[in-house]
């Protein structure tokens, strides 16, 4: 088996919580990391307290880890944070703090990991999208536009990894039963899945059936893509 | 400190030959090219230098350094244009 080495952000709660312990599950070795201590017990799942945005505690966790594990076959960027709110009334600190969780971190971590896995020729990078950028969703616009800047750095990265037999895609969720969607409003929730061409809330499921397909190693010859749940384009 | 970082990036060099085989790699001195004009990298080999030079350097000196830089893959300006730039690009940001 190709892939035993996964490296998980955000995996405290949520998305990344369920991935971890679906992938733990699969026999895979799981590093995750979120700001706060790890809620995952398993003899094969390490956690690191750190940041997503800060330079040096991401560069030190992946050294860490090649250190301990000598490679990484997988990354799902997944940590992020979400924004509410109409563009007159955010703040600059929200603005500030949604960029930095959402692309900072994406783009450091995919940095990080590309330097280790190039050594084997080898990986699968998936970085977390949303369907909040081709919807362009009202009042999410800090959010959707650090999500549009994930795909294009995903579309990019794709080309500049390519020769090391890395492979970067992104997968756009639609809204899934986590602590972000609770605080959505029930009408506003409404109206969004309305501009899905499958009308319901995602499930963990979905996005473990699609991470599956992206980081198959006989995915090699997929790169560079943004595919959307719920039938968004 | 200069000789140890010197040696570092010799040692690296070396390591990245055994797969590039190149000629001018063989015995790398102060004055090899590494980058650019000249250079015996291309800039996939240079992006793998550049990360086994990274983790030498936490090994050495326990420092964690980002070596890339806006001027990295400038063809006249680059720190990586020879083992005595790279030397002295790397002095600077272990001293920062």
């Amino acid at each position: 088996m190709k892939n035993e080495i996964m490296v998980i952000t955000g995996t405290r709660k949520g998305i990344g919580k369920y991935l971890a312990e679906y992938y733990l599950s699969k026999g895979l070795t799981v590093i995750g990391c979120s700001r706060g201590e790890g809620s995952i017990e398993d003899p094969n799942y390490r956690h690191f307290m750190l940041d997503v945005a800060d330079e040096k505690a991401v560069i030190s966790m992946i050294r860490d880890v090649k250190k301990e594990f000598k490679k990484i076959d997988v990354l799902l960027n997944n940590a992020g944070a979400a924004s509410m709110n109409h563009i007159l009334l955010t703040p600059y600190k929200t603005i500030k703090e949604t960029t930095e969780a959402n692309y900072f971190g994406t783009f450091l971590f995919l940095r990080e990991v590309s330097k280790v896995m190039l050594k084997k020729k080898y990986g699968r990078i998936v970085n977390f999208a949303s369907i909040a950028t081709p919807l362009k969703w009202e009042g999410e616009a800090a959010y959707a536009a650090s999500k549009a800047a994930v795909e294009n750095l995903t579309q990019i990265a794709a080309k500049e990894v390519a020769e090391y037999g890395i492979t970067v895609n992104a997968l756009g969720s639609t809204p899934v039963w986590t602590d972000m969607i609770n605080r959505v409003p029930k009408e506003k929730l409404e109206g969004i899945l309305n501009q899905q061409s499958i009308k319901r809330i995602g499930e963990m499921k979905d996005v473990s059936h699609l991470c599956d397909f992206l980081i198959d190693e006989e995915s090699n010859f997929i790169t560079g893509q943004v595919i959307y749940l719920g039938g968004v384009s | 400190m200069k000789n140890q970082i010197e040696a570092i990036i010799i040692e690296a060099l070396q390591d990245l030959n055994d797969d590039i085989e190149s000629e001018s790699l063989e015995n790398p001195t102060k004055e090899t090219k590494i980058f650019g004009e000249e250079g015996a990298l291309d800039s996939l080999a240079l992006v793998s230098l550049i990360s086994d030079l990274e983790e030498a350097i936490h090994d050495d000196f326990g420092k964690e350094v980002t070596l890339a830089d806006e001027k990295a893959m400038s063809q006249h300006r680059s720190p990586f244009g020879s083992v005595e730039s790279l030397t002295e690009y790397i002095e600077l940001l272990i001293k920062e």
